[in-house]
C-alpha cells in the first residue's frame, strides 16, 4: 500500500520536475551514494545497488527517494553518524546500515530525520549500532517494517532502537527491535500511533513514553527486556492488545506506570513477569479486559493512585494478585475473575457471593522483608492471610471486588 | 530385609488403612479436577495440599504401624535376621506402600483426564516426586519417634507435634526471625532456614515451578543463583535426600540398642 | 550349651539383672523361675538377643552372640503373648517364618497334632487367644532347632492342648534337645522340668533339681518350697 503511495506521489512529482533515476554500485558512474545525492535534483530516485558502501555523514538535503536493491550494505566503520535527513519528504528503503559510530557525547544513529515533514523510513536492517532511526523535530511520517538488532549489554554506552524526539504524528508499525537500550523511545512526542512492532531483548525498556500524550500503542508483543515497557509523565495514552512477557528481574515489570492519567489500557497480556504492572502517581485510568497470568505481582500500586477502575479483567494464578503499600484506597475492582478465589456461588448468577480481597497481609510483609518470600504458600502464611482477610489491619478495609467472577471471562 | 520389606508392604496393601488412603487421595484428585475444570488449577491446588498432608499422613501411619506391630516384631527379632534388616524392612514396607496409595490415588484421576497430553505433566511429577520425598522422611522421622518411646499415647502426641512444628510453627518462628533481623543479609539464612525443615524444602520446589516470577523480584545474589539456575533443584533434591539419609541412618543406629 | 557371664541389665533406674551366671548344659529341660519382675523374661531376651546387656557376655553353642543373628537359626522362640500381623492369614504366616528361616514339612503334622486344619485361611487378627497361642506352638516347633526357648507356652490353652504341648516337649526333650521354660503353673514346671533355675534380684539364687530345691528350702512340696524362697528373702 504504502509503495504504491510513494509510486504515485513519484509520478506526480515527475510531471511537474521531469525526475531522474540515478543507480549507484561499485561499477557504475556514480559509486556512492553521497556523491549521487549531491548530483541528484529534488524528487529524483536514486536506486543502491548490491554492494558495500563504505560511507558515513550522508546528508539528504533534498526530497529524494533512495532505495536499496537487494539491501546493499551501507558501513558507517564506526565514524559517526550515516544518514541525516533534513528535507521534506524523503523516502529512504531497503538498506541494509551497519557501523554506526559510538559516542558519550553525541548521539549518533544510522538514521536520523531532522525537522522534515513526510518522511518514510521502510525495509532498513539495522546492525551494530548505537542509536537506529532517530526523529527529531519531525512530523507525519512513517517508520515501517524496520528491523534492527543491537548488542548492547549496558545502559550507559548503549541507545535506543527507533526513538521519537519532539515529534508529531508518527507511525511506527511492524518493526522488529531488539539488543538496544530502549526499543522505541518517544520524548515529548505526540499523536502517534506503534503498532504491531515486537521489541525483545533490551537492555532497559522495549517501549518508553516521557512526557508524550495522545499516542497510541497497540498489538505489540514485549518480552524479555531488562525492565519492561515504561509510560511516564503522559497524558491520555492509549494502550491495547498488548502482550508483555518474561520481564523477570529485581525492578522488572511488564508495564511501569508513572505519572499518567487518564490513559486506556484494554485487552493486553501479561504473563510470566515479575511485576505485572508497577502503578506510581497515576490517576483516572481504565483497565480493562487484560488478563494477567502467572506473574509475580499481577498489580503493584505505589504512591497516590486515585479514581482508577479494574473491571472485568482475568488474574490467573499470580503469585500476589495486587500489592499495595498504603491502607487508603481510592480504586476500583469490579466483576474481575481471580483464579485464587475461593468463595461460591450459591444463587448460579455466574458471581461470587462472598467479595474477594485481592491484597494480601503476606504482600505487606514481604514489602518490608523481602527475604521472607521464601515463606510464600506455607501454611503459616495462609493462617495469618486469613485473619487478615477476616478483619483486616494492615490491607485497605474497602478493597474488595464485591462481584468475583466464578468463570473465565472472555472477550 | 526385603522379605521383611515384602511381608510388611504386602500385609499393609492389604490392610483397611491402605484402602481408606487410597480411596482419600482418588476422591481429593476427583474432586479437585471436577470442581477446577483444569488440571493446571489442580496441580496447584494439588502442591498445597500434598505438602501438608502428606507429612501429617505419614508421621501418623508410621508410628501407628510401628506401635501396631510390636508383637510381630518381637516375633521377628526371635528369628536369625539382622536388627536393621527388620526395621528397614518395616520402614520401606509403610513408606512405599503409603506411596503406593499415594501414586495411585492420585494418578488415576490425573491420567484419565488427560494428564500425559498436558503441559502440567512434569508439574505433576514434582508433585509426586515430592510426595514420595516426604513419605520418605516423615515416616522415617515417625519410626524414630516410636522407638524412643515405649508410650504409644506419648509416641502420637510426639508424632502429631513435630508434625505440627514443621508444618507450621517453624514457619512462624522463620517468619518472625526475618523480620526481626530484616537490616541484615538475610538471603543465606532464609535459605538456610528453609534447608532445615523438609516441609519447607518441598514447597521451595514447588516454588521454584509456580513462582519463579515472585522469586525473581528479589536482589540477593545468592537467592538469584538458587532460584535463578537448575541449582535450586538440585540443592533442594540433595538436601531432600540428606533428609531421608539421616533419620533412616537412626532408624538403624537406635535399633541396634535398643531393649524389645 | 548357654553360658551366661556376668550379666548386668539396667532399665532406666531398675536394675534387673546384677552379674547373673549361668551355664546351662545340653540336653534336658530348664524351668527358669523367680516372682514377678526378677528378670526371667529379660533373661530369655537377653538370651535372644532381644535385650541388649549393659555388661556380661553370652554365648550360644559356642557363638558368642554379639552383633550376631546367625545363632539364632539354633533356638526356636516362643514368645510370651503371641500377637500376630491381624492381616496375614494362618498359612501366609506360617509359609512366611518358614520363608525367613529355613523349609520345613514339620508344620503339617503339627496342623494336625494341635487341630489347626480350620483355621489355616483365617486372618490371624480373627482367631482367639488360644487359637493364636497354636499358631505360636506350630511356628516353635516346627524347626527342629537344638534350644528350644518358651515363655509362658500354657497360655490360654485348652486341656488337650495342653497334653499335646508336654508330648512336644516331651518329644523334643528324647531328641536331645536343650528346652527353656518360664511358667507360672508350678504343677506344669514340676511334671515337666529336669532342673530349676531361681533368680531372685537379678542372680541365680538357686539351680538344680526339684528334689535338690525341696530338700534345701525342707518342704515336701515344690510350690511351697517356692513360696517359702520368697517369705524368707522378703522378710
Amino acid at each position: 500500500m504504502k509503495s504504491i503511495t510513494v509510486f504515485f506521489i513519484a509520478i506526480f512529482i515527475a510531471n511537474i520536475s521531469i525526475a531522474q533515476t540515478i543507480e549507484v554500485c561499485s561499477t557504475c558512474p556514480v559509486s556512492t551514494l553521497k556523491e549521487a545525492i549531491t548530483q541528484s535534483k529534488d524528487f529524483d530516485t536514486i536506486i543502491v545497488e548490491k554492494g558495500s558502501y563504505k560511507e558515513h555523514a550522508i546528508v539528504v538535503d533534498k526530497p529524494l527517494t533512495i532505495i536499496g536493491k537487494n539491501y546493499p550494505v551501507i558501513d558507517g566503520e564506526k565514524k559517526g553518524e550515516i544518514i541525516t535527513i533534513t528535507a521534506d519528504n524523503v523516502t529512504v528503503d531497503g538498506l541494509f546500515i551497519i557501523n554506526v559510530g559510538t559516542s558519550y557525547t553525541e548521539d549518533y544513529a544510522a538514521i536520523r530525520v531532522k525537522n522534515s515533514k513526510n518522511f518514510v523510513i521502510q525495509n532498513l536492517v539495522l546492525e551494530k549500532l548505537f542509536f537506529g532511526i532517530y526523529i527529531e523535530k519531525s512530523r507525519n511520517g512513517k517508520v515501517y517494517h524496520n528491523k534492527i538488532i543491537g548488542d548492547a549489554v549496558e545502559e550507559y554506552n548503549s541507545g535506543n532502537g527507533i526513538q521519537l524526539w519532539y515529534s508529531k504524528n508518527v507511525e511506527i508499525e511492524h518493526n522488529y527491535v531488539e539488543h538496544v537500550r530502549d526499543g522505541i523511545y518517544l520524548e515529548f512526542s505526540d499523536d502517534c500511533l506503534i503498532k504491531n512492532n515486537i521489541s525483545t531483548l533490551n537492555v532497559r525498556y522495549g517501549l518508553h513514553f516521557m512526557f508524550s500524550n495522545d499516542d497510541t500503542y497497540q498489538d505489540n508483543t514485549f518480552e524479555n527486556n531488562g525492565a519492561g515497557v515504561a509510560v511516564m509523565f503522559s497524558k491520555r495514552i492509549k494502550m491495547y492488545n498488548n502482550l508483555f512477557k518474561e520481564n523477570w528481574g529485581t525492578a522488572s515489570y511488564g508495564m511501569l506506570l508513572k505519572e499518567i492519567n487518564d490513559a486506556e489500557i484494554i485487552g493486553n497480556i501479561f504473563e510470566d513477569n515479575t511485576i505485572g504492572i508497577n502503578i506510581e502517581g497515576s490517576n483516572r485510568i481504565n483497565y480493562r479486559h487484560n488478563s494477567f497470568s502467572n506473574n509475580g505481582w499481577a498489580i503493584k500500586v505505589k504512591g497516590a493512585c486515585y479514581a482508577n477502575n479494574f473491571t472485568e479483567n482475568n488474574f490467573l494464578y499470580n503469585s500476589f494478585d495486587i500489592a499495595y503499600n498504603s491502607n487508603v484506597n481510592d480504586n476500583v475492582f469490579d466483576k474481575n475473575y481471580w483464579s485464587n478465589y475461593t468463595g461460591y456461588d450459591l444463587d448460579k448468577n455466574g458471581i461470587g457471593d462472598v467479595p474477594y480481597r485481592p491484597v494480601k497481609l503476606f504482600s505487606y510483609i514481604v514489602n518490608r522483608t523481602p527475604e521472607t518470600i521464601i515463606l510464600l504458600r506455607s501454611m503459616f502464611i495462609d493462617i495469618i492471610d486469613f485473619s487478615e482477610k477476616v478483619s483486616p489491619v494492615f490491607t485497605p478495609d474497602n478493597l474488595l471486588d464485591k462481584n468475583p467472577q466464578i468463570k473465565r471471562i472472555t472477550w | 530385609m526385603l522379605k521383611i520389606l515384602r511381608y510388611s508392604f504386602f500385609d499393609l496393601m492389604r490392610s483397611r488403612w491402605s484402602y481408606v488412603y487410597f480411596a482419600f487421595y482418588l476422591l481429593l484428585g476427583v474432586i479437585l479436577l471436577f470442581l477446577n475444570n483444569d488440571l493446571s488449577k489442580a496441580v496447584i491446588t494439588l502442591m498445597n495440599v500434598i505438602i501438608v498432608l502428606v507429612p501429617l499422613i505419614g508421621t501418623i501411619f508410621g508410628v501407628m504401624y510401628y506401635y501396631n506391630s510390636q508383637e510381630f516384631t518381637e516375633l521377628l527379632l526371635a528369628q536369625p535376621i539382622k536388627r536393621a534388616s527388620i526395621f528397614l524392612g518395616q520402614y520401606l514396607g509403610v513408606a512405599l506402600s503409603l506411596s503406593m496409595s499415594l501414586i495411585l490415588g492420585l494418578g488415576i484421576p490425573f491420567v484419565f483426564y488427560g494428564l500425559f497430553e498436558s503441559s502440567a505433566v512434569w508439574d505433576f511429577s514434582l508433585l509426586l516426586i515430592t510426595g514420595v520425598f516426604l513419605t520418605l522422611i516423615f515416616t522415617a522421622l515417625a519410626f524414630n519417634i516410636a522407638l524412643s518411646n515405649e508410650n504409644k499415647i506419648k509416641g502420637f502426641g510426639y508424632a502429631i507435634l513435630l508434625w505440627l512444628f514443621l508444618a507450621v510453627i517453624y514457619d512462624g518462628l522463620f517468619l518472625m526471625t526475618l523480620i526481626l533481623f530484616e537490616d541484615y543479609p538475610l538471603d543465606k539464612l532464609s535459605l538456610f532456614g528453609t534447608m532445615l525443615n523438609p516441609i519447607d524444602l518441598s514447597r521451595t520446589l514447588i516454588l521454584l515451578k509456580l513462582d519463579i516470577s515472585a522469586l525473581l523480584g528479589y536482589t540477593g545474589a545468592v537467592f538469584k543463583q538458587f532460584f535463578g539456575t537448575s541449582f535450586g533443584l538440585i540443592v533442594s533434591f540433595f538436601m531432600l535426600t540428606v533428609w531421608v539419609i539421616l533419620p533412616v541412618g537412626r532408624i538403624i543406629n537406635k535399633s541396634k540398642k535398643k531393649d524389645f | 550349651m548357654v553360658t551366661i557371664q556376668n550379666l548386668h541389665k539396667k532399665f532406666g533406674r531398675n536394675q534387673v539383672l546384677s552379674g547373673l551366671n549361668l551355664t546351662i548344659n545340653e540336653g534336658g529341660i530348664f524351668a527358669i523361675l523367680g516372682p514377678n519382675g526378677s528378670g526371667k523374661t529379660t533373661l530369655i531376651k537377653a538370651v535372644l538377643g532381644m535385650v541388649i546387656p549393659d555388661k556380661g557376655e553370652i554365648t550360644v553353642l559356642g557363638e558368642e552372640i554379639k552383633k550376631n543373628s546367625d545363632y539364632r537359626h539354633k533356638i526356636d522362640y516362643l514368645p510370651q503373648i503371641a500377637n500376630f500381623p491381624s492381616n496375614l492369614k494362618v498359612k501366609e504366616l506360617i509359609k512366611m517364618i518358614k520363608d525367613l528361616r529355613k523349609p520345613t514339612d514339620e508344620d503339617q503334622r503339627l496342623i494336625e497334632l494341635l487341630r489347626l486344619e480350620p483355621f489355616l485361611d483365617k486372618k490371624l487378627g480373627n482367631l482367639s487367644g488360644g487359637t493364636k497361642q497354636k499358631v505360636n506352638l506350630v511356628l516353635t516347633f516346627m524347626f527342629n532347632s537344638p534350644l528350644i526357648i518358651l515363655d509362658e507356652p500354657t497360655t490360654g490353652l485348652d486341656p488337650i492342648s495342653l497334653i499335646r504341648l508336654k508330648e512336644l516337649i516331651k518329644v523334643a526333650k528324647a531328641k536331645g534337645k536343650t528346652i527353656l521354660i518360664t511358667s507360672h503353673i508350678m504343677s506344669f514346671v514340676e511334671e515337666i522340668s529336669d532342673e530349676i533355675v531361681f533368680i531372685l534380684e537379678g542372680k541365680i539364687y538357686f539351680k538344680g533339681s526339684i528334689q535338690e530345691l525341696k530338700t534345701k528350702t525342707n518342704q515336701q512340696d515344690f510350690e511351697h518350697a517356692i513360696a517359702s524362697i520368697l517369705t524368707n528373702n522378703h522378710a
